[in-house]
């Protein structure tokens, strides 16, 4: 351990490269969690499914390349299939269980994800599959520190779509009447707004963006039908570390997510990734925690 | 609550019956070797269903080939009179418990006294304690795992190279172009799972004994999507070698991380580089990579039977339509083994073939064939390819490779 650090100090250059790849794989749980943070803040429905609509994602761009498009047009495809599909998802199964306990809704999303991830299974078989957008890779200090393009593209539309998500919520009527049903569904239904329909756009965007990280997964690493738990699992923590309804704190926590991650992989070695992304959730809960309850004496 | 004894007695019956089955199940009739006429039965429980469903069709593929070729080839003289092949298949559904239950059932109900091995290690290591339990041999050619050979199995026999052999032969050829192996630095991440930590340990022993330092040894979780961190270190400690295993994921993830982050090492070695696909994937990106195989049809191998390498291939490929993958090569070459065993023993004895078995010293047109204490072949090394103008060309072990090492991979900006 100590000798990976000591690679750090005495080549900072490394450091560089880390954060900036770290960051990078971030963009991509920004995205999802985008998605669950505003299902769960809406719905109050925690969609198991997520990483499995990233996947689907994938599994649409993987046609569209098929089909003789260009690559990056799969990510507005694939945002466009996951749209639909999360519409008719919510209007087949999840309308059912959205003002339930959110028990009911756990069980039924994760038995979408199980339904698909099997489906895709049978649909394009178990193997692993990428694609080859031919975008290149920007080079910086001598080689040093090397960027793919698929994940500037991937970073780039974190945050415009971010701010897109931020603009459309705030302004456009759907937005407004979806940041009512948000505040309180009943008198939101009192005063005209057809919750059903705000509750189904609100599902199909979260699959929506969930399918075009999947896109950028696809031509940046690689997919395979059971890829959804870790996706799923990352953008969990991220919404739990931002906190509902920040859409700031998510672009935060997702990026710094990605560069810890990568930053303890290398420190630690990869075997130790995942634990220390876990150790560092509770750390950041116990303070969150510890930070509310000084705000709440403050009130009283 | 008075009693019901009408109920009670067909109970009784009920009983009885499922005990009669039971034991007829247990000890039946007879109790010969499944040898009828002029016809020698064996038994399989094959993945035709499931995840390993593929793989399956190619074990299965294999072994029908093998059945074929030695029949119609003048099948087998035991004591001198000639017997032809049959198997008795089942679909083990690619779960280890449905396995076990069938060796069970081909063992007890079936009446067979010898068996052909599963796909994969998972559910050879499932069927194992069976035919151990019922001292039937067993040859398998789809359970590489090294964990199979450490638990005295008496009649388990693999053709296959085990798991820690896979890359070795990558150590010797870095040591080879190299000149100073004592100088070479190695670096090695693989997937958190027996199958590829047994490959590690054979690497890493290796580069030991031969002086090698090891500079890298991650272990990559199993739900591995980004190897950059690993990566970073291969940029930052420059290493002679880079090996890496994790299924036909970690290939692809290698491959795809390996090009975009222009990461510069001057060998790099893999496993499952087929079943990933890596040439249809990544094409020039893929060149000058290493990939572990156990069998390849351009060897110099031969036998009375298939003849050479080449004309097995040619051969599978009249009968199922696809090119013969390692796994039905090797499928096929079981049923040599056990022909020459059973002519040598001549007998169908179980314990008396396993004995021939034991003793079997041969080439076939897969590699040769001997087997240690233990069960596991030890004549057969695996083989190296290296993708070169966009095919894989064997380049070690170098007695019987086609083709040269392109050493060192040039740096991307290069290539």
């Amino acid at each position: 351990m100590w000798d990976n650090v000591s690679i750090l100090i005495d080549a900072p250059i490394f450091l560089v490269d880390l954060l900036v790849n770290g960051i990078l794989i971030g963009a991509i749980f920004v995205l999802a969690a985008y998605g669950m943070a505003l299902v769960w803040g809406v719905m109050n429905i925690i969609n198991v499914a997520q990483g499995e609509y990233v996947m689907m994602g994938g599994f649409v761009t993987l046609l569209v390349v098929k089909a003789g498009l260009h690559p990056l047009l799969g990510i507005p495809i694939a945002a466009g299939v996951l749209f639909i599909t999360g519409w008719v998802l919510y209007r087949i199964i999840l309308y059912r269980v959205v003002d339930r306990d959110i028990f009911i809704s756990l069980l039924a999303t994760f038995g979408i994800s199980i339904l698909l991830a099997q489906l895709f299974n049978q649909l394009f078989g178990a193997d692993v599959q990428t694609i080859d957008a031919g975008l290149g890779t920007w080079y910086f200090m001598d080689g040093v520190v090397t960027v793919a393009v698929t994940k500037v593209i991937a970073f780039s539309l974190a945050l415009g779509l971010g701010l897109g998500l931020w603009f459309f919520l705030k302004r456009s009527r759907i937005g407004q009447a979806i940041r009512a049903t948000a505040q309180n569904a009943r008198a939101a239904r009192i005063l005209g707004i057809d919750t059903h329909r705000v509750y189904a756009i609100t599902y199909g965007l979260n699959a929506a963006l969930c399918g075009a990280a999947g896109s950028l997964v696809v031509m940046a690493w690689a997919i395979h039908p059971y890829m959804g738990l870790p996706y799923t699992i990352r953008s969990f923590m991220v919404v739990i570390v931002a906190g509902l309804g920040n859409l700031p704190g998510v672009v935060l926590a997702g990026l710094g997510l990605g560069a810890s991650e990568n930053l303890a992989g290398f420190i630690l070695g990869t075997e130790f990734q995942i634990a220390f992304v876990f150790i560092l959730m509770i750390v950041v809960l116990i303070w969150r925690n510890r930070s509310l309850k000084r705000q709440r004496r403050y009130l009283k | 609550m008075g009693i019901d004894h009408k109920n009670l007695n067909s109970r009784y019956l009920e009983l009885f019956t499922s005990a009669l089955l039971v034991l007829t199940v247990l000890f039946p009739l007879s109790s010969e070797a499944k040898v009828e006429g002029d016809t020698i039965t064996l038994g399989a429980a094959v993945s035709l269903t499931g995840k390993y469903a593929t793989n399956g069709k190619h074990t299965k593929n294999g072994y029908d080939l093998g059945v074929k070729i030695v029949n119609e080839r003048g099948g087998i003289k035991v004591a001198g009179k000639t017997y032809k092949f049959a198997i008795k298949y089942y679909d083990d559904e690619s779960t280890p418990a449905r396995g076990a239950q069938l060796a069970e059932r081909l063992i007890k109900q079936d009446n067979i006294k010898f068996l052909l091995g599963p796909y994969g290690s998972g559910l050879t290591k499932a069927m194992a304690p069976i035919t151990e339990k019922y001292k039937v041999p067993m040859v398998e050619a789809n359970g590489a795992s090294l964990s199979l050979f450490n638990n005295g199995y008496r009649y388990l026999f693999a053709i296959l190279s085990t798991t820690e052999q896979y890359l070795q032969s990558a150590i010797s050829l870095v040591a080879t172009v190299s000149k100073n192996p004592e100088k070479v630095r190695i670096a090695g991440a693989f997937e958190n799972d027996p199958f590829s930590q047994d490959i590690r340990n054979g690497v890493f022993d290796d580069a030991k004994r031969l002086g090698m330092k090891t500079v890298i040894d991650d272990k990559l979780p199993p739900d591995l999507n980004d190897m950059s961190a690993t990566l970073t270190k291969v940029k930052a400690l420059k290493p002679d070698l880079l090996v890496i295993s994790g299924h036909a994921k970690g290939a692809t993830l290698a491959i795809r991380q390996v090009s975009d982050m222009k990461v510069n090492v001057p060998m790099l070695a893999l496993t499952h580089c087929d079943s990933a696909d890596i040439i249809g994937k990544f094409g020039k990106a893929a060149e000058y990579v290493l990939c572990a195989s156990q069998w390849d049809r351009s060897l110099a191998y031969k036998d009375a039977f298939f003849g050479s390498a080449e004309n097995f291939a040619q051969g599978f490929e009249k009968s199922y339509g696809y090119a013969p993958p390692y796994q039905a090569a090797e499928s096929a070459a079981a049923l040599l083994v056990y022909k020459d065993a059973f002519e040598r023993a001549a007998t169908f004895d179980p314990s008396k073939v396993r004995d021939a078995i034991a003793t079997t010293d041969m080439q076939t047109f897969y590699g040769n064939i001997k087997f240690d204490s233990s069960g596991k072949n030890i004549a057969k090394p695996m083989v190296l390819y290296q993708v070169q103008d966009g095919q894989y060309k064997v380049v070690a072990p170098t007695e019987w490779a086609a083709s040269k090492l392109r050493w060192p991979t040039p740096p991307w900006h290069k290539r």
